[in-house]
């Protein structure tokens, strides 16, 4: 590579502040995300904390109500989309050959949005009246009895959002206008089709959020009436918006959870993905379903015969392109060369609770049964199942899967094996049994819960703790490598690896393709 | 009469894995959805149970695919990698069709059951659900009567942080009331619902019944208890720091006794309310 | 970079086309639920005389008035629940009272159950289509004057029209 023609990264806090170098900016993000992963995660073990035994032993229901609210709000938006942004940052040059992102000095901006608005959004617990207490659905008339809060969480949601789209927008562009001239759109990598789709999704949906926001924020200070009846409003207004944003934002988390998992099960299947093209129709068609299917989150506000057929006969459409990606995945093993190191382990896991998450989630499409579901701990189990052992295992997979090309070291393999089963075993022990209570009648979001479910509560709490500590694993195996310690890693690093990131040496050099690459 | 007759198929060639009918509330009972005591409840557990066969029919044959590629396809067993499998449009547009038909057969079961919840007609008395921070509303329309009915006082000492009484010494902690709501058994009673501040949700697992209560809106629905008996359940939707404690408990009363506590409570409500109107 | 450029330019376009659709939404909305009738809204103007009477069948209409907790008033229907045909007239009144000592200005929403018939809920007439000044300790009856659309389904036979009195957005944002 022509790494001597060029200066090496300046040195100190200067580089990471004034950087607009596509991997300085992927390792931000991804530090950052780790960061809040802990924060979030810090918040979950106060909510299983209390919720470990009946009764009030440690918070307060408003507290509580705070941490419900900030862990998911952190864990969306300050955990799970900036890990994925980090990962699109690092890798889509590298898979594409391009030299940089199109936009490098966006890029910088886009990412140093992000730790004020984190940073603002968890500084409102210390404001008089406390965080945001209504949910991470910021439901209306309930959020309007923020305190003090209200405009920074507002304020917050926005710059996340901004941070979003504009990352979405500079990722559109390169892979639009910067990929190496041997690379049709239908060549490109599974992960960067995911990222492409997703970056469309982000636009299509993150101004809406933005609006919303917006309309809550002019009802609290500047007298309209959006939301509220008194003016002519109508709170169920909100949650239409909300929804209309908030279902495609879950397939923008999960839409790059399967891009990793497809570069994964070849690599470790030695063989190409089966089916690349139904691939990415099959995101393409999720995508566009995920957009038109909003209204199946409110199926007990009082709707219509025609629209609750509607809204179950859609949202039942998306099992289908999912279950052609699992199909293939499981194709893609079929008659292949397996073997297991971490990423594999992860991506395998990810397989079965993804399509257990799955499997619930069909359960709920069906209306009168959602009828009893809605809001109870099924729901908390089934979204649990999808973004955790899903969207996040994909996250975990794709960290041990690349961090030999982003470090020039290899983890530790056998750490990476004891984080692996002690988070698969104990991500269920948390999530598992909330099927169960939430079927028995347990409403999601409450600090303090009737007798019955006192067993499975403590047992849930015990899983959790377990999964939350087994985390340090994972931060001890990734600083471990970010400082030097590990096996050299070769370029290829793994046997079956295929794509341009694998032709550049490890650790990846500072400038990469600065010629476009030949693609194989 | 179709679907219900599908349904009855699909059920019964799954002796293996249903349960014993009629079983006595074992562990597994309380962990599942209740059966409930109304038609409503009844259909949404059999949906429930439906899907959840299908979930496991189909969770097999795709789980069992992934087990045995992962254990007959291992390198270090000396797999060899069949690089040329990696497309097949027979297998593709198999596993297209299959759910599809699976999805068309569970949304054509569901039609029945949602009109079913629809249909308000002909009801033999209304109650009105008003949902406050934190306690819910109770009005007997056209009768008179009408009361708050909130956290049981027990359960309330017992919620609170360092509380002498311990939750464990509540009898049913969390779901018990001050007020009962009293229904007669075999009415079809129409409910009306609306809330006074934020939304609230009306959740009475063994009724099925869950909606919405929309501060400024109002709302219906139905249900007709079978059973006499006492019917707990919560507020659903978040509402504020108190969402937690604002139980619901039903007692469905034969029609006789129905009939006697509303006339015993008739002139009682008609003193307070003359006296002291919010 | 002028690639670049006319891409950006096309996202950015979208961006903001996306924003102005959120708020596009709240007038769509008002469309979607006056066919669907959700939450049960009904026509903030004045409808046409009925045409016809169908004599054929009766409905049943209960009144239901509430007020929201941060405006002082004593609100009731004057009837509870009225039998009638389709098509046929009727006015009922709604009784206000101020219990503040100062002048209050309010404003009544109504709603309809089941939010399906709402559309067949006609007002020529309603107190609901202005706002009601009420000097301090007044007292009066507001009327309503309605028919319910005999083209109604035949499976709707219960109706029922709510009221929740709300101090007027003006006031209480100068609160």
């Amino acid at each position: 590579m022509s790494d001597t023609t060029h200066h090496g990264p300046p040195t100190g806090i200067r580089r990471w502040l004034f950087t607009t170098n596509h991997k300085d900016i992927g390792t931000l993000y991804l530090v950052f995300s780790l960061v809040m992963l802990f924060v979030g995660g810090a918040m979950a073990m106060i909510i299983r904390l209390e919720l470990f035994q009946p009764g009030l032993q440690f918070v307060n229901p408003e507290f509580f109500n705070q941490m419900t609210t900030l862990h998911a709000l952190v864990m969306v938006f300050g955990m799970i989309m900036p890990a994925f942004a980090g990962f699109a940052n690092w890798m889509v040059p590298l898979m594409i050959g391009a030299p940089d992102m199109a936009l490098p000095r966006l890029n910088n901006f886009s990412f140093w949005i992000l730790p004020f608005a984190a940073l603002m959004l968890v500084s409102t617990l210390f404001m008089p009246g406390g965080g945001p207490a209504s949910g991470w659905t910021l439901y209306p008339p309930l959020v309007l009895q923020t305190g003090d809060a209200f405009p920074f969480v507002i304020f917050s949601v926005h710059l996340l959002g901004i941070s979003s789209i504009l990352a979405a927008i500079n990722i559109i562009v390169t892979i639009m206008n910067m990929r190496t001239p041997d690379m049709p759109l239908l060549k490109m990598p599974l992960f960067v089709w995911t990222w492409l789709i997703t970056a469309y999704l982000l636009i299509l949906v993150m101004p809406v959020l933005a609006g919303a926001v917006t309309m809550l924020f002019t009802d609290q200070f500047f007298g309209t009436s959006f939301f509220q009846a008194a003016g002519g409003g109508d709170p169920v207004l909100f949650q239409h918006i909300f929804w209309f944003f908030g279902h495609p934002e879950v397939y923008i988390i999960i839409l790059p959870s399967f891009g990793i998992i497809s570069q994964i099960i070849p690599t470790f299947s030695r063989k190409p993905l089966f089916g690349h093209d139904s691939m990415v129709y099959a995101t393409a068609s999720i995508a566009f379903l995920s957009c038109i299917v909003w209204a199946h989150h409110m199926f007990t506000v009082g709707m219509p015969l025609a629209g609750q057929l509607y809204f179950m006969l859609s949202t039942m459409l998306i099992a289908i392109p999912t279950g052609v990606k699992i199909f293939n995945w499981t194709a893609t093993m079929w008659r292949g060369s397996l073997s297991f190191e971490t990423p594999m382990l992860f991506a395998i896991a990810f397989l079965f609770l993804f399509t257990f998450g799955g499997f619930s989630g069909v359960m709920m499409a069906l209306t009168p049964a959602d009828i009893q579901y809605h809001d109870s701990y099924f729901i908390v189990a089934h979204f649990h199942y999808v973004l955790v052992p899903g969207a996040m295992f994909a996250a975990i997979a794709g960290v041990y899967y690349w961090l030999p090309k982003w470090t020039g070291h290899m983890y530790d393999e056998r750490l990476g094996k004891i984080h692996f089963w002690l988070s698969a075993i104990s991500v269920n022990l948390t999530f598992f049994p909330q099927h169960f209570v939430g079927l028995a009648g347990m409403p999601r979001r409450i600090p303090d819960y009737a007798l019955q479910f006192a067993d499975l509560n403590a047992f849930m709490s015990i899983g959790g703790f377990l999964f939350g500590l087994s985390q340090l694993l994972f931060l001890w195996g990734v600083v471990r490598c970010m400082r030097g310690i590990g096996d050299k890693a070769t370029d290829r690093v793994w046997e079956g690896a295929q794509g341009l990131e694998w032709e550049v040496p490890s650790p990846a050099p500072y400038h990469t393709f600065d010629t476009p690459p030949v693609v194989k | 009469m179709i679907p219900r007759h599908a349904r009855a198929i699909a059920l019964s060639l799954l002796p293996v894995i249903s349960l014993p009918a009629g079983a006595a509330p074992s562990g597994w009972r309380q962990l599942n959805l209740p059966v409930g005591v109304t038609s409503i409840s009844r259909d949404a557990y059999d949906l429930h149970m439906l899907a959840i066969y299908v979930c496991i029919l189909i969770g097999i044959a795709v789980f069992g695919a992934m087990i045995y590629a992962m254990i007959n396809f291992r390198k270090s067993k000396g797999a060899v990698a069949d690089r040329t499998l990696t497309h097949s449009t027979k297998a593709e547009v198999i596993w297209t069709a299959i759910p599809a038909f699976i999805l068309i057969f569970l949304a054509w079961q569901t039609v029945p059951a949602l009109i079913h919840i629809e249909d308000t007609r002909d009801s033999d008395m209304t109650i009105r659900i008003t949902g406050y921070q934190w306690k819910w509303h109770y009005e007997y329309m056209g009768e008179g009567v009408s009361f708050y009915s909130a956290l049981g006082e027990r359960s309330n000492t017992a919620r609170q942080r360092n509380a002498a009484l311990r939750p464990a010494e509540v009898d049913h902690y969390l779901l018990e009331v001050d007020e009962v709501l009293v229904l007669p058994v075999g009415a079809k009673i129409r409910y009306l619902i609306s809330a006074n501040d934020v939304i609230h949700a009306w959740w009475v697992p063994e009724l099925g019944i869950k909606r919405d209560a929309i501060p400024g809106f109002i709302n219906e629905g139905w249900f007709r208890i079978d059973q006499p008996g006492t019917y707990r359940g919560q507020c659903a939707e978040l509402c504020g720091k108190d969402h937690g404690f604002m139980p619901i408990v039903v007692e469905a009363l034969p029609p006789e006794e129905f009939a006697a506590w509303l006339a015993a409570r008739r002139p009682a409500a008609q003193a307070a309310l003359a006296s002291s109107q919010p | 970079m002028s690639a670049h450029r006319s891409l950006i330019n096309k996202l950015l376009l979208a961006c903001v086309a996306m924003f102005a659709f959120g708020f596009a939404l709240v007038p769509l909305y008002d469309v979607f639920c006056d066919i669907t009738g959700i939450n049960g809204k009904t026509d903030k103007v004045a409808a046409a005389a009925p045409d016809r009477i169908d004599r054929g069948r009766e409905v049943t209409v209960e009144f239901l008035a509430t007020h929201d907790p941060a405006v002082a008033v004593n609100f009731a229907p004057e009837t509870a629940r009225l039998r009638l045909n389709p098509g046929d007239l009727q006015t009922v009144s709604f009784v206000v009272e101020n219990r503040t000592g100062e002048p209050i200005v309010t404003t009544a929403v109504p709603s309809v159950s089941p939010g399906e018939a709402a559309r067949h809920f006609m007002k020529i007439e309603c107190f609901c289509f202005q706002e009601q000044p009420l000097a301090p300790g007044e007292r009066k009856a507001m009327p309503v004057q309605f028919y319910v659309d005999p083209e109604l389904p035949a499976r709707f036979k219960n109706l029922t029209l709510s009221y929740r009195l709300y101090r007027s957005v003006g006031q209480s944002a100068s609160r």
